[in-house]
């Protein structure tokens, strides 16, 4: 059984006409990684705050069609109840971060407070997830000290010790540099692997097709596409549609319009893109040594 | 305007060395990128270029005046700064009142105010929103707000922190737009970005930065084809230029155009 499940979901925000979601239907396997693309205003950040339960219980608003997650429905439970399965990242961290707290370590340690896990067990769960999101040298500062990518991996790392069933992270490195990008788009695999069932947004193209095994396309509230990471990626629909596309798709479409791509289908990661492109290289552009 | 900057050494209160000598000229109506692992000194070292911080060493010069001579206020007049975050410099009712704030803080006659205004908001696609408070607005159009705050400053030097962050391809574009605008007026554009692939695409002189120094500084070509300098501050060249390197060609690209023409010859 699906372990997320939205049934017709549309939403309004307050003193609002327009939906931000439109008919919304989804189901997300346990363990599944899913990833959300979308312009901005596509409704993502709306629809992680619809799984999170966000909405109903902060937003308030219209919301129609029913929201399913670990087989509670979310209008019939309490926010305190919906967070022990759904874990939600903030786009932004700084809006995340309790401001309750002094140190990072208490910061990871605040939603384990709030649901009454024993102080040993607590203190072993925040020094694993740190590790982890290897962020254990930030214990003792302030959560307002770090920079953007650090308080970003704080963010994730206070969910990720949190052990929800589904992990919801809306653009979790959009302020990181590409190392930081690779490691923690390494942890999220890892939880992934480990049976975690991830839904994330993300505008970087090439890691959600390394990783995720399936894409949506959002696209005025409503689901453009829906399938895995090599049809939605590569689909004509998406740059005509205001989508980011990898580099690498974009010069492959150009390249077989004039003839020069080889490949079966459109690439999306550098190794498609180099096995497609391989037998069109003119020798004489080809320099004395290959590099790896 | 010109920026000179000899031998800037940084060391903030905590005792963190965060620049360690830099030398830099940038001339009037370049445009550069400025690369680099987080923590790598980037954004110190543009806080510099307003008088934000002031050097512990060595002398900063916009134009011909010295940052440590002038005010950060009059130093307003010479260097627009868009930060990476735009809820910490955004606080007006609306989107117009925010736009024109900086303008009327330089002390502009209204009818030049009213000219730039227009201008700032038309360039960041704005102007159906004058009325409307920033904060109702998503991440993506206030970042362009703060964007258009600036610019609407007319200075001939601007600063841009990340401004592709969280940004998609339309506004992405957007920005991109602005960026040749901007070069036609010949003004000197400063951008700090991890966006590498827009960076290749919309800049001609790349710095990369690692631990306070300047590691390579030159035509984007020859730095962003320097994948073993680069790996060591934590940034991959662009997709296309990792592709060709990969596919074995000679020479160094950047973007599509360079990438086909290399495969038609």
């Amino acid at each position: 059984m699906a372990i997320v499940n939205l049934q017709n979901v549309t939403y309004k925000y307050p003193l609002t006409d327009v939906p931000v979601l439109q008919n919304i239907n989804l189901q997300v396997e346990e363990g599944e990684f899913v990833a959300v693309i979308g312009p901005n205003g596509a409704g993502k950040s709306t629809l992680c705050y619809t799984l999170a339960g966000f909405i109903p219980h902060f937003f308030k608003g219209e919301l129609t069609g029913t929201v399913e997650v670990a087989g509670i429905e979310s209008h019939n439970s309490v926010l305190s109840e919906w967070v022990l399965n759904v874990g939600l990242a903030f786009q932004n961290p700084f809006n995340q971060i309790s401001g309750a707290k002094y140190t990072v370590f208490e910061e990871l340690a605040f939603g384990l407070e709030n649901i009454g896990i024993p102080r040993e067990e607590m203190m072993r769960r925040v020094e694993d997830a740190m590790k982890l999101t290897g962020i254990s040298d930030l214990a003792e500062r302030s959560p307002y000290s770090l920079s953007g990518g650090q308080q970003q991996r704080v963010a994730l790392t206070s969910i990720l010790v949190m052990q929800p069933r589904v992990l919801v992270l809306d653009e979790p490195t959009s302020q990181m540099d590409p190392i930081g990008t690779r490691e923690v788009f390494g942890v999220i695999h890892n939880m992934a692997e480990r049976g975690m069932t991830v839904i994330l947004v993300e505008h970087k193209v090439e890691w959600i097709a390394q990783f995720a095994d399936r894409v949506i396309a959002l696209k005025d509230g409503e689901i453009l596409l829906d399938g895995p990471p090599s049809e939605v990626l590569t689909s004509s629909l998406l740059p005509s549609n205001g989508f980011g596309i990898s580099r690498y798709t974009s010069v492959a479409r150009k390249a077989k319009e004039m003839g020069i791509w080889n490949g079966e289908r459109l690439p999306v990661t550098l190794d498609e893109a180099v096995n497609g492109f391989r037998s069109a290289v003119p020798k004489e552009e080809i320099s004395g040594a290959r590099t790896k | 305007m010109k920026i000179e900057i000899k031998d800037l050494h940084f060391t903030y209160p905590t005792g963190v060395e965060a620049l360690r000598g830099i030398s830099l000229m940038v001339e009037t109506g370049e445009q550069v990128a400025i690369v680099g692992q987080n923590g790598a000194g980037k954004t110190t070292l543009v806080k510099h270029l307003n008088g934000l911080l002031q050097p512990s060493r060595g002398q900063v010069l916009i134009g011909d005046w010295d940052t440590t001579k002038h005010s950060v206020a009059k130093l307003a007049s010479r260097v627009g700064y868009v930060f990476q975050n735009p809820d910490e410099q955004l606080f007006s009712r609306n989107v117009g009142a925010e736009v024109a704030f900086g303008p009327k803080n330089l002390g502009f006659e209204d009818e030049r105010i009213r000219e730039l205004v227009n201008d700032a908001l038309a360039l960041t696609q704005l102007l159906d929103k004058t009325e409307t408070n920033p904060y109702d607005l998503s991440a993506t159009w206030r970042k362009m707000v703060a964007f258009a705050s600036i610019l609407s400053m007319d200075t001939d030097i601007l600063i841009l922190d990340e401004p592709t962050t969280g940004q998609d391809a339309v506004n992405v574009a957007r920005i991109a737009h602005v960026l040749v605008e901007l070069r036609k007026r010949g003004k000197t554009v400063i951008t700090i970005t991890h966006d590498i692939d827009f960076c290749a695409e919309n800049f001609e002189r790349v710095i990369a930065m690692s631990q306070g120094k300047i590691l390579l500084d030159g035509k984007a070509n020859d730095v962003l084809g320097q994948d073993e300098i680069l790996a060591s501050t934590y940034v991959d060249p662009p997709q296309l230029t990792r592709l060709a390197k990969r596919l074995g060609l000679k020479n160094t690209v950047r973007n599509q155009e360079e990438f086909l023409n290399a495969l038609k010859k």
